[in-house]
């Protein structure tokens, strides 16, 4: 992928939440930043699959749902609790100063969209996750060892389904392929590096996702030959999740995960 | 639906050296995913280090009209229990 255009952020802008993500001053921001980016990828799709539960097309495949939303929360509770207190990055954080790829905040639509979503995210996922287990900083080399074989399954039940939907009845692949159109313009962006991300990578601390972006490329156009499905065509590339700019989904999703401990700030359950 | 899918008998290993033990059943549309399916209901509390499923439809099964002949006549046969020999106490798993 070529590199891509910078999108001009209004310095200053942040959420009005009573904790907002840390200020570019301190030390080893960058570092908390990347905890955040991964942790609010784990959290927010975390929460989306969660939105499943109770409603899968079949027990099964809600107990499957319900699986990789605890993965993923799990995950998340490491890594936010890596860069702060993580009960309140979750809940008492504004829209604007959540860090994840706008790909895991992307509706679950129908069950082949939720799929579609899947496979794009867990495949990135793991392929990162296999470098970061050679990155220079503890925590992340440590959390990757973990989280790895979590998203080594993720990315395989994601993928035998895409085959499945893909080439099973008539509606369920039209339906896959709906799905995989809506997400594929997410895609760019889990490749982007801007210069948080160019710092890290220089330290050692984060892998380069250009270094594998072909390999990614390849890994999912695999998936789709076997599933008979034509890879979607490329278009016009949205960005800006990495720096809070989201899509409206994301702000209904936190209205109902931050309702409760907003509401009642000191509950105990 | 589930309903459209075969049923599948699971059987899960809970540690080397012991055998495979029926655990329950699930619903898929075909072998990987009935392991999938497996894995996410019946493992999820450590429960296990392997899986087995089989097509429920192709186990056989004794007829429970035919209980009467297949499985009384045991029960007069106490000669066939090893309850005639002294074991030492050495002797645990038997």
């Amino acid at each position: 992928m070529a590199s891509l255009p910078p999108i001009d952020v209004p310095r200053g802008v942040t959420g009005a939440g009573s904790f907002d993500a840390p200020s570019a001053s301190e030390a080893d921001s960058a570092r908390i930043d990347y905890l955040l980016r991964l942790g609010d990828d784990a959290l927010v799709l975390g929460q989306r699959l969660s939105e499943w539960c109770g409603h899968g097309p079949v027990l099964e495949v809600d107990i499957s749902l319900a699986n990789l939303a605890l993965d993923l929360v799990g995950q998340a509770t490491l890594l936010l609790n890596e860069a702060g207190d993580g009960d309140r990055l979750a809940f008492h954080r504004d829209v604007l100063d959540f860090r994840n790829c706008l790909l895991v905040e992307q509706p679950n639509g129908d069950f082949a969209q939720t799929i579609a979503r899947h496979l794009l995210y867990s495949t990135w996922q793991h392929m990162l996750l296999q470098r970061l287990q050679q990155s220079s900083d503890q925590f992340l080399r440590e959390f990757a060892h973990k989280a790895v074989k979590e998203v080594a399954y993720h990315r395989e039940l994601a993928r035998e389904w895409t085959i499945r939907l893909g080439d099973g009845t008539e509606e369920s692949s039209r339906r896959m392929a709906e799905g995989l159109d809506w997400n594929w313009r997410f895609i760019p962006e889990l490749f982007e590096v801007d210069d948080n991300l160019q710092a890290l990578i220089e330290r050692g601390i984060a892998p380069d996702p250009n270094a594998f972006e072909a390999e990614y490329r390849s890994q999912i156009g695999a998936v789709l030959l076997e599933a008979q499905l034509e890879p979607p065509a490329d278009q016009r590339p949205i960005l800006g999740g990495r720096r809070g700019h989201h899509s409206e989904h994301l702000g209904h999703l936190l209205a109902i995960m931050q309702f409760l401990p907003r509401t009642y700030p000191d509950a105990t359950w | 639906m589930s309903s459209d899918w075969p049923l599948w008998e699971v059987f899960v290993r809970s540690k080397g050296g012991l055998s495979h033990r029926h655990v329950g059943s699930v619903h898929a549309p075909d072998g990987e995913l009935a392991l999938a399916h497996a894995r996410d209901t019946y493992t999820r509390r450590m429960e296990g280090v392997s899986l087995w499923v089989v097509p429920s439809a192709e186990i056989v099964a004794s007829d429970p009209d035919q209980a009467g002949e297949l499985f009384e006549p045991a029960a007069s046969k106490i000669y066939r229990h090893p309850t005639f020999y002294d074991i030492p106490d050495e002797v645990k798993h038997i």
